[in-house]
């Protein structure tokens, strides 16, 4: 069995996924978003071996309380990254009746991501941005690696719930929300859209292992700004 | 046998006997539904709780203490009817003449009472005074039979927090059955269970129930009384919802107009009152407007319940609690809940009436209850961080389906098991005297077995193991005996007449010992087992501190390699106490659970090897120390679940502070996920929780302006507290603890 490089794990987590969760960070992430707060789980090197059968035994210890919706999520850093690892977590996931929900910007899709997704219950996908000029400037990839991500699990039926985070003045903006609810329409998968407001304590992370903070000068969005966000979201034009 | 009052009533097993159990299994109806049903307050409630508010707001002012009445012993007749508002109130009965006033409870302590009124700037009346130097209080009887080592243990605080001088409480009298038989039938059956005596060897145990069978029927007669003083006759059983509320309430009202007791617990009337209610609505006699009423009228009364009590008590008890514990929910052992409109409509009184740390609302949880009730539960928590949680499932096959809790998490059969009270023992302490060879370096006295100091520059595991088994056993015996001094002198001095009379005469009696400062000693050992603890000591060579390298496993990770540290204290311990026989041959049981007295313990013990400073607050309860857990709330919870409840029959308390955003995005997901976790915890046999869910943030700047927070009620460890009424050094320990987040 081989290993994966793991950041942290979080015993309880109520805002990755639906119902309570074990959420397993893991290590390295192919993207460098200017609004990342876990900057710390950029590097492939770094964090705890665990094999997969190690952080399924975890999660089992917490089966009690997954109830109807919950279960194990990975996230990053980028899963995909150690799609193999990740495989093996959730096919033994699925072995013990636990739920499975993988967090990913979806910017991978090779034959290992493939053979992960066949036991992944839900993907969390993080669309960065909604036009392809913002991918490359800010994501450092283009937009149609989430989009090719997206069209494969709604081949796969693999439900889906499509995230984004709202940064002011390269999210915030209603066209923007608009587009991303154009995504979701396409796709059927996407159940859900989830607006995440962009927040600014990850900056003594940045601080403290001697980075910038790309998006340290823009503000946190308002309550107000979210709430009209996701009224446009739940209308049904 | 059947009374007119019992009309439309089913089955006679509890018409020929007093078994309020089967009259309620034959009479409730379940309800399996959500809170839609439920009423809002009338505006009578709302005129009569501002009211209350206006006096809790000058009771505030007054410095926590409104009014004492020092010339008038507290006990049921003594005190002319007190009212709020007459014309108004619903239910009646208060336990002095007038709202907050307090009375004075001497039996207990003399020099406790005197203290207590000298704290607020009064002076005990020398009526009073005079009447006691020619009485013996418990305090005084249990000071004559102490031994030395007894005195040594208490001064050096191994021991604390004993109800040698105050009243034991933790006896919950079986209120209902007032108003189900009336107060002549109960006198009738002790008259008949005080002949029955007469059958027997007539040596010491006998004689001495023989004369409380005297005391309590003497005193069911004074209930009659204290009951016609406000104009009802209470000696029938109550014929409609209104009078059972209100027969019930009376017998309460007994109980803690004579014992001022530490924790004075209600029982388990919601289900029990919903058989009349359901019976009034469906004659057309009552609305649910009109039950919410009732249950708002009862639970006012509660809330200006007052005991009269010392500023030291208060330290180890912070926030003036009285512990009006009602247990509500559960299941019955036919697999029916025993969930009713009226468990509904008790938990309701926390919006009628706004948040509130009384009565300590305390829900019975079982996987099985009805998902509309959990839920209602979790928006509860989640709105008010007002209600407390308990296993159901764990402890029905023990007690039966007709338990209730008293004070925080003891359990006892109603009417059929009482308890003696017994405070706890510090484990954190025991193990610096232990390592010391019996000196305790911080009060500077010699105690227990003595013996050279632990040598060496590193602590070896077996060798402190082998060590501290010795003190444990030696305190273990000490600790017993002391408390059958004190429950011998309690039985003598300042029994507690009404209470027992609601009791069935063949009651089975625990004793409920405690220990405080687990998770403290959990990682000590596993410092020591893990890391390198190298002793550092004084002049005389007495180890004073700890230098601690390395790292080791910690309590609350659910990491069994120190968890099981913590399951195995708790079991060597409670094997121990068992080993020393008790009076009147109570079960001994063992509780995790410091209440408030986690600083004051942690105050008065030293540095120990886990890295914690002399004078360091421990967590409370069976709590994880602050801010060691590293895997989240979960892992946390796990590890305080493997506290086993068969070890600990008096309960583990666990504290759980979270904050909204770490529970989910919206309301709907916040209280599926709390019922989630409680479904999950309880499944892995925890035994008890208290949740809040809140901010730091709020708390801190309750902390710097009270004014704006006049009633934030938080759960503290088996209580709720308001946060205005701790002092600033429990405040601050409030503050300290985990409050678990979104990363």
């Amino acid at each position: 069995m081989i290993t994966g490089n793991v950041h942290s794990i979080q015993s309880l987590g109520t805002v990755d996924g639906p119902g309570v969760r074990f959420v397993v960070f893991l290590q390295g992430c192919n993207l460098r978003c200017g609004c990342c707060h876990n900057p710390d789980t950029w590097e492939t090197v770094g964090g705890t071996q665990y094999t997969a059968q190690q952080i399924v035994d975890k999660a089992t210890r917490y089966k009690e309380y997954f109830g109807k919706d919950g279960g194990i999520t990975l996230s990053g850093g980028e899963p995909l990254l150690q799609a193999q690892f990740a495989y093996e977590v959730f096919s033994l996931c699925h072995e013990n009746g636990i739920n499975t929900c993988l967090d990913t910007s979806g910017c991978i899709l090779n034959d290992e991501v493939q053979k992960l997704l066949a036991v992944t219950d839900r993907v969390l996908l993080d669309i960065k941005y909604t036009t392809d000029a913002q991918y490359r400037k800010y994501a450092g990839c283009s937009i149609d690696k989430p989009l090719e991500f997206i069209a494969y699990l709604n081949q796969q039926k693999i439900s889906v719930t499509l995230r984004q985070v709202i940064i002011p003045t390269l999210t915030d903006s209603e066209e923007n929300i608009k587009r991303l609810k154009n995504i979701a329409n396409k796709h059927p998968v996407v159940d859900k859209i989830e607006l995440l407001p962009f927040r600014k304590i990850c900056q003594t992370k940045y601080d403290n292992m001697g980075l910038e903070f790309r998006f340290g000068h823009l503000s946190e969005p308002n309550a107000n700004t979210m709430n009209k966000l996701n009224k446009i979201i739940k209308s049904e034009e | 046998m059947q009374h007119e009052n019992w009309n439309g009533f089913k089955g006679d097993v509890w018409q020929n006997e007093i078994n309020v159990r089967d009259f309620i299994q034959q009479n409730y109806t379940e309800y399996t539904g959500d809170d839609s049903f439920l009423s809002g307050a009338t505006e009578r409630t709302d005129t009569l709780m501002k009211k209350v508010e206006a006096l809790f707001a000058l009771e505030r002012q007054f410095g926590g203490v409104l009014d004492i009445d020092t010339a008038t012993v507290s006990s049921l007749t003594t005190f002319s009817p007190g009212y709020i508002d007459k014309e108004n109130e619903i239910i009646v009965g208060m336990q002095t003449n007038r709202p907050l006033k307090r009375g004075v409870s001497p039996f207990g302590g003399i020099r406790m009472a005197r203290q207590a009124c000298e704290a607020y700037g009064y002076k005990l009346s020398e009526t009073i005074e005079d009447e006691f130097r020619f009485r013996t209080t418990h305090n005084e009887g249990v000071f004559r039979a102490y031994t030395d080592e007894m005195r040594l243990a208490r001064r050096c605080h191994v021991i604390t927090g004993l109800p040698d001088a105050y009243g034991r409480g933790r006896i919950i009298g079986d209120y209902r059955r007032v108003a189900l038989y009336g107060v002549d039938r109960l006198i009738e059956e002790k008259k008949k269970d005080k002949a029955a005596m007469s059958e027997k060897p007539f040596i010491a145990e006998n004689i001495k129930i023989s004369s409380e069978l005297f005391k309590q029927i003497n005193f069911l007669g004074k209930l009659k009384d204290m009951a016609l003083m406000y104009g009802f006759d209470i000696s029938g059983p109550a014929a409609n919802a209104r009078e059972a509320v209100q027969w019930t309430y009376f017998a309460y009202l007994a109980a803690i107009k004579e014992q001022n007791g530490a924790a004075m617990s209600l029982g388990r009337v919601a289900t029990f009152l919903d058989i009349y209610m359901q019976r009034d609505i469906e004659n057309g006699l009552l609305t649910e407007a009109g039950a919410q009423e009732l249950f708002d009228d009862f639970v006012i009364k509660l809330r200006i319940a007052r005991h009269l009590r010392t500023p030291e008590y208060n330290e180890l008890f912070g926030g003036d609690p009285m512990w009006i514990t009602e247990a509500v929910g559960g299941m019955g052992e036919d697999g029916r809940t025993l969930v009713t409109k009226s468990s509904f409509r008790i938990l309701n009184t926390l919006y009628t009436l706004g948040s509130s740390p009384e009565p300590n609302l305390t829900v019975l949880w079982s996987k099985q209850l009805p998902a509309g009730f959990k839920k209602f539960c979790a928006k509860i928590s989640k709105d008010t961080d007002s209600i407390q949680y308990e296993n159901d499932d764990l402890m029905r096959p023990i007690y039966g389906d007709d338990y209730a809790i008293a004070c925080c998490v003891s359990a006892m059969k109603l009417g059929k098991q009482m308890q003696f009270f017994g405070a706890r023992c510090n484990l954190a302490k025991l193990l610096n005297i232990a390592l010391n060879g019996g000196y305790d370096a911080m009060s500077n006295i010699h105690i227990g077995p003595q013996m050279e100091p632990i040598s060496g520059d590193k602590l070896d595991f077996d060798t402190v193991m082998e060590r501290y088994d010795i003190y444990i056993k030696w305190l273990s015996c000490l600790y017993v005996k002391t408390m059958n001094v004190i429950h011998y002198m309690h039985d003598e001095y300042c029994y507690e007449k009404v209470q027992m009379a609601l009791h069935d005469t063949d009651v089975e009696r625990l004793m409920a010992f405690g220990v405080a400062g687990l998770s403290v000693v959990a990682d000590s050992l596993s410092a020591i087992k893990y890391a390198n603890v190298k002793p550092i000591r004084n002049e005389e060579g007495y180890i004073v501190d700890y230098e601690t390298t390395g790292d080791f496993p910690k309590y609350g990770n659910d990491d069994d390699r120190v968890d099981c540290l913590a399951q195995d204290m708790t079991h060597r311990f409670i094997t121990e106490l068992r080993k020393t026989e008790t009076y009147r041959h109570a079960v001994h049981t063992l509780s995790v659970l410091t209440i408030t007295s986690n600083v004051m313990y942690g105050k008065n013990t030293g540095a120990t090897p886990d890295g914690r400073k002399a004078g360091e607050p421990f967590a409370p309860g069976a709590n994880p120390m602050h801010n060691r857990e590293e895997n989240g709330a979960l892992a946390s919870l796990n590890s305080v679940a493997k506290i086993s409840y068969d070890d600990c029959r008096d309960g583990v308390s666990n504290t759980f502070s979270i904050t909204p955003e770490a529970l989910g995005k919206t309301e709907d997901e916040r209280i599926d996920n709390l019922v989630s976790i409680l479904d999950g915890y309880f499944a892995k046999n925890a035994h008890h929780i208290n949740v809040n869910v809140l901010n730091r943030e709020t708390l801190m700047d309750a902390y710097e302006n009270p004014e704006k927070y006049p009633n934030l009620t938080i759960r503290v460890s088996g209580y709720a507290v308001n946060f205005n009424k701790l002092s600033r050094e429990q405040q601050r320990e409030v503050i300290s603890r985990t409050f678990h987040t979104v990363l």
